[in-house]
């Protein structure tokens, strides 16, 4: 106990220092894409499990396969591949985006900026890329 | 002893921290996040090659070698990236001590079920039975 009385910057009297929470900061890109790689994270780990429902009904046989591709093929089933894809590619560039600040580069306002857009807009024409070539790989859209 | 040290030296040395593993989590969801990116890429490709197929051709495909190491690397890295994500989520977020007890245990089941269930479809596609 003397040791806590000896210090005037330790002991429980003194208020902690808290962490503003997540409305006191101002709405920027770099704020919304770094709340955005969170939420695709969270939305691919629910998203996996049409891969795992894709994989298992591609080894139970032709009937449980034709429900998967009627459901993927229905307008609620591309919806959510599409987004899917979306998330996916988003979280990849997102990903990229990180790797390359653990490497202590990238921080200053404009490169923040820069990356910032650079996954937003990058993510975007890779989703739209992807699914232009899988309609072009399945002989246009049906 | 200046201000309160709260630990003891053994564990400063240590330097593994309240969670008791230290920087582990941060570095393996890297090394799984690099690993990710060739095999999500590659994930793309394959379900493109797959689009609008048979069930029979798609079985071949994907119990061919390749594609299924390719997508057994694939669930395995994302059923472990994910599982250091969504903790990471839940100790965040969820702050009474049952239902985050309860979370990350949901948390680390979901993750083996799915991977567990994805990694035998798969080998099942390729060995056949």
């Amino acid at each position: 106990m003397a040791e806590l009385e000896a210090g005037t910057t330790t002991g429980p009297q003194r208020p902690r220092p808290l962490s503003p929470h997540l409305q006191v900061y101002k709405m920027m890109l770099t704020f919304v894409m770094s709340g955005f790689h969170r939420i695709s994270g969270a939305a691919l780990y629910f998203g996996i499990l049409l891969l795992a429902w894709w994989l298992i009904a591609a080894a139970s046989g032709p009937n449980a396969y034709a429900n998967v591709e009627w459901f993927m093929g229905s307008l609620i089933g591309r919806l959510v591949l599409f987004g899917y894809t979306w998330a996916l590619l988003h979280h990849m560039l997102g990903g990229i985006r990180h790797l390359i600040w653990d490497t202590i580069h990238g921080f200053e306002p404009a490169e923040r900026e820069l990356l910032a857009l650079a996954t937003l807009v990058g993510s975007i024409s890779l989703t739209l890329i992807v699914w232009v070539v899988g309609y072009l790989a399945m002989g246009g859209p049906r | 002893m200046k201000g309160a040290q709260m630990s003891t030296p053994a564990r400063r040395v240590r330097g593994l921290g309240a969670a008791r593993s230290g920087t582990k989590h941060f570095w393996h969801q890297r090394v799984t996040s690099v690993a990710a990116v060739p095999l999500t890429i590659a994930l793309v490709i394959i379900v493109i090659a797959l689009l609008g197929r048979s069930h029979a051709a798609a079985v071949q495909i994907l119990g061919s070698p390749i594609v299924a190491i390719i997508m057994l690397l694939f669930i395995i890295n994302t059923a472990y990236h994910m599982w250091i994500g969504m903790q990471e989520i839940i100790i965040d977020y969820v702050h009474e001590d049952k239902l985050k007890l309860a979370s990350l245990m949901a948390n680390t089941f979901f993750c083996f079920a799915v991977g567990f269930a994805s990694a035998f479809a798969i080998l099942k596609l390729s060995f056949g039975v």
